[in-house]
């Protein structure tokens, strides 16, 4: 509930605020953001199976964003910058996926 | 059953004040305020803005093409308007419209033409050349650059058709003589070239037991005309 609470406070507050994304981030922020997002559903998956863990959330939501932000800066720096990120957001979004249809398993039995 | 469930999900997302999930609830609340400031930062801008480095690339070079072939455009017609204003007596204008009206008349097929090109001879010994084979080997043609074409006796201009009939194949309703014989100005090298690609129209000729002949010339003129 509380993590429901930060989301829509976070939204709230982007929407205040306005905040202009900086320059150096603009590249890695949309695929941070995937891999955030990735995280969450996780997090929900292993929620609703019994085996959530806070500390291991937290730490697979840094480390998610973080090697998919370092993961694209390298490739930028290769030369490789926009395979590489979609390379990145298709792996991620196929699990999402794969998430996401085992949170309707356990939520609907269907 | 219903109630069941929504009594587990309530149970599942009923607040425990823990610091691990307050810890949840600031990453969540980063989520949040990332994914609104992408959303935000990411419309009411062009492409251009997050477009990668070789993109950017791509889109300059397209542009300095274009400039480069508005430019010559550019040159040919003030070309064309100081040699228009030079003269007072409408030489040039004359020779301008003279030279259009050669140009067109060719096109339009109405006048004769000359130019380096190819002869081809299209033989059919088992009656199995169709308008179909005979159009392709016109595009081809075309494709290749071939200016003028003449078929049989006939000029073949813009709206030309080739017509499968009890007496062979026509064009705009004149019967062909076999062997078909095309007459194409045109870059000799290229059309032959096209002629002979794997697969195109000599191979699907052959196939129907047809032998092409091809001869390069130098100087060929093309009578035929509407």
């Amino acid at each position: 509930m509380i993590a429901v609470i930060g989301l829509a406070a976070g939204v709230v507050l982007g929407l205040i605020l306005h905040p202009d994304v900086p320059l150096w981030l603009q590249p890695y922020l949309p695929i941070a953001i995937v891999a955030a997002l990735d995280a969450l559903f996780g997090a929900l998956r292993a929620r609703l199976e019994g085996t959530f863990d806070e500390k291991v959330f937290a730490v697979s939501f840094v480390s998610n964003t973080v090697i998919a932000a370092v993961i694209v800066l390298l490739g930028d720096l290769i030369g490789v910058g926009s395979q590489l990120s979609t390379a990145v957001v298709v792996v991620l979004g196929i699990r999402i996926f794969a998430n996401v249809a085992a949170i309707r398993r356990k939520l609907f039995h269907a | 059953m219903i109630t069941e469930r929504l009594k587990r999900l309530a149970r599942l997302t009923r607040p425990r004040a823990t610091p691990g999930q307050a810890l949840a609830g600031i990453l969540c609340l980063l989520v949040g305020f990332a994914v609104v400031a992408q959303v935000g930062s990411s419309t009411g801008e062009t492409r251009f803005a997050t477009a990668r480095q070789d993109e950017l690339v791509g889109v300059l070079d397209d542009q300095n093409t274009r400039l480069d072939r508005l430019h010559r455009d550019v040159d040919d017609l003030s070309r064309t308007k100081t040699s228009l204003e030079k003269d007072g007596r409408g030489d040039a204008a004359l020779n301008e419209a003279r030279r259009r009206a050669d140009t067109y008349g060719i096109l339009a097929g109405t006048r004769p033409a000359s130019g380096p090109g190819i002869t081809l001879s299209i033989t059919d010994p088992q009656h199995k050349v169709t308008a179909d084979l005979l159009l392709n080997t016109l595009q081809e043609l075309r494709d290749a650059g071939a200016e003028v074409v003449q078929v049989g006796g006939n000029r073949v201009v813009v709206n030309s058709y080739f017509l499968d009939g009890p007496g062979g194949v026509s064009l705009d309703g004149h019967t062909l003589a076999v062997p078909y014989r095309f007459l194409a100005i045109g870059d000799p090298r290229t059309l032959t070239t096209a002629l002979n690609i794997p697969g195109g129209v000599r191979d699907s000729l052959d196939r129907v037991g047809s032998s092409v002949s091809v001869t390069r010339h130098d100087q060929l003129t093309i009578s035929a005309t509407r």
